[in-house]
């Protein structure tokens, strides 16, 4: 597997509580669900993939947890087309 | 971060939750509780020190406050066209994306955050999903003080709610390290060990700091409005989830002598969709401005990570209307190409009441939306609704009394068929009663508790009387 370089920005994801360890009273879906945490940060040496890391995040503390994405992105946009939204408002425009 | 000899577990974490805040606020709740259920409010928002005056200096220093009020001339038109004869009142918007960060919690976070630096604290850190996240990084980022977002983004798939990433990107982008979790309750836990470990003020959405700082958007609506049209606002309408947008707004209305304005809340009928359920999490359209928080938040506001809560609703609504998520996507796009304003989503949910506000009203009278906020990638009508369809959801045209909160998004046709539909106000405040009993069981009551009632229910002292001998506990 190939290394990440230690400095490069990534994400790791590490599991807070596992599903026994929940809050009570959770609907049923949430309960058999472990509770995770996703964060990115600056990686603190060289590491793969999938392997137990240490970061810094942007103020500078430090979180431990599994390697998942590197560089990671936001991702999200506008969506594909909602033609159903195009006409509203065009009065007599249209 | 860690604190290795403490128990971290949940119940030792959430068991430690009043001594980790007045650690991490500097408020001592115990000099205000009087009872389970009472404790004095007023005395509260006082002693935090801030007077009106000086949360405005402080908001003007980081760019928050003194947003323009507009005119919706064409909504009002259009509105007017299908109203009856003399109805259709003027429908004036805030535009509150015009604070720093594109929202009114701008100035929800800003007295917060300046609290924070007063008292040397080296952070702050919020358990938000919101634009309060965007808010408190952005003020930390003026402040010089570093930040921590928590916030509930991805289901049990990975997938990740696109409003919500948007406000990550938000909030890394002022700098702040945000924690993306997944559905949970816990994120509170999450939040009490955060504020444990690194010592961090905790900007609580639900502190006096935080409702003193919307007071200031009440006062600038009764301003602007007397002197454009000489008069109060006939009403204000207020999207509502927390309560604390609601509850600052007309404290601020109140301190300004609008005594006789109306104050409605507003939220997205969620009905039937569990908010702390994975499987539903992502077939909600709205993050926010919801009854899934609007309801729980107002018939008990002592649910949140304060001990006790300083958005407190019921005091100060007069009506509560709920709108479906359809009828807001359709108005929100109606302000884009009629209005020429590019908001929402959430800030748009009052307007969407608005429409059926002002279609009753006289046309002589105000009716005032009092925020909107920035839209973009993630947060726009068009990404929801096509994350909805690829959820499962069914979108259409049509009549949107047909909408199925979770299953069916109907958008509709003409303005006219925006209508929405009253909360019965009552039954609410019944709903707050019995949770009060379930807090403190009534026989223990005294007279402090039924007056601390009656004022949190905006009714006297002889309703709460005639009220809770009817309640029937199930």
């Amino acid at each position: 597997m190939t290394k990440i370089a230690k400095g490069t920005w990534v994400e790791i994801e590490r599991v807070l509580l596992k599903p026994e360890e929940r809050a009570p009273n959770l609907p049923e879906d949430t309960r058999k669900c472990p509770y995770v945490l996703r964060i990115s940060g600056f990686l603190q040496a060289d590491a793969e993939i999938g392997a137990d890391v240490t970061i810094r995040s942007l103020i500078g503390h430090e979180h431990t947890g599994l390697l998942r994405v590197v560089n990671p992105s936001y991702g999200h946009s506008f969506g594909a087309t909602v033609p159903e939204l195009l006409t509203i408002g065009l009065g007599d425009k249209s | 971060m860690s604190a290795p000899n403490r128990d971290m577990s949940f119940a030792a974490v959430t068991a430690r939750k009043n001594e980790i805040m007045k650690a991490s606020l500097g408020i001592d709740f115990m000099d205000f509780i009087q009872s389970p259920i009472a404790f004095d409010y007023e005395r509260m928002m006082r002693e935090t020190g801030y007077s009106l005056e000086d949360i405005a200096r402080i908001q003007a220093e980081t760019k928050v406050g003194n947003t323009p009020l507009f005119e919706l001339k064409n909504l009002t038109e259009a509105v007017r066209s299908f109203a009856g004869p003399g109805k259709g009142a003027t429908i004036l918007v805030k535009d509150e994306a015009a604070n720093a960060s594109g929202s009114f919690k701008a100035r929800r976070a800003s007295i917060s955050v300046y609290e924070a630096r007063r008292k040397n604290y080296q952070g702050v850190a919020a358990a938000t999903s919101g634009n309060y996240g965007a808010a408190v990084a952005s003020q930390a980022a003026m402040r010089g003080l570093k930040c921590i977002i928590l916030q509930e983004v991805f289901d049990s798939r990975g997938i990740c709610q696109p409003e919500i990433v948007e406000k990550s990107r938000a909030c890394e982008a002022y700098g702040a390290e945000v924690q993306r979790l997944s559905v949970g309750p816990e994120l509170f836990y999450q939040l009490l060990m955060t504020l444990e470990t690194t010592g961090f003020f905790n900007a609580s959405l639900y502190t006096p700091f935080g409702i003193k700082g919307v007071e200031t958007l009440g006062v600038e609506v009764a301003e602007q409005v007397r002197q454009r049209f000489g008069k109060d606002p006939d009403a204000v309408v207020i999207t509502h989830a927390g309560g604390g947008n609601l509850t600052g707004t007309a404290r601020g209305l109140l301190a300004a002598g609008c005594d006789q304005t109306r104050i409605v809340a507003c939220s997205v009928d969620l009905g039937g969709l569990h908010m702390a359920a994975d499987t539903d999490f992502n077939r909600k359209s709205f993050t926010t401005g919801h009854t899934g928080f609007g309801v729980p938040f107002a018939t008990w506001p002592d649910r949140v990570d304060v001990p006790r809560n300083a958005a407190r609703s019921l005091r100060y609504m007069d009506e509560y209307q709920l709108v479906t998520q359809g009828e807001v996507f359709y108005v929100t796009e109606l302000l884009s190409k009629r209005e020429g304003l590019e908001r929402g989503p959430a800030g748009n949910i009052s307007l969407t009441a608005a429409v059926t506000l002002a279609r009753q009203m006289d046309r002589d009278q105000i009716v005032v939306v009092q925020e909107t906020e920035y839209t973009g990638a993630g947060k726009h009508q068009n990404r929801q609704l096509s994350f909805a369809r690829e959820n499962g959801i069914e979108v259409r045209v049509g009549d949107p009394r047909e909408n199925v909160p979770g299953k069916t998004i109907v958008i509709p046709e003409r303005l006219e068929q925006v209508r929405g539909r009253v909360q019965d106000m009552d039954k609410l405040r019944r709903s707050y009663l019995k949770n009060a009993v379930k807090a403190y069981p009534l026989d223990q009551w005294n007279e402090g508790d039924y007056r601390f009632l009656a004022a949190d229910l905006k009714q006297d002292v002889a309703w709460v009387q005639q009220a809770v001998s009817t309640i029937e506990m199930n």
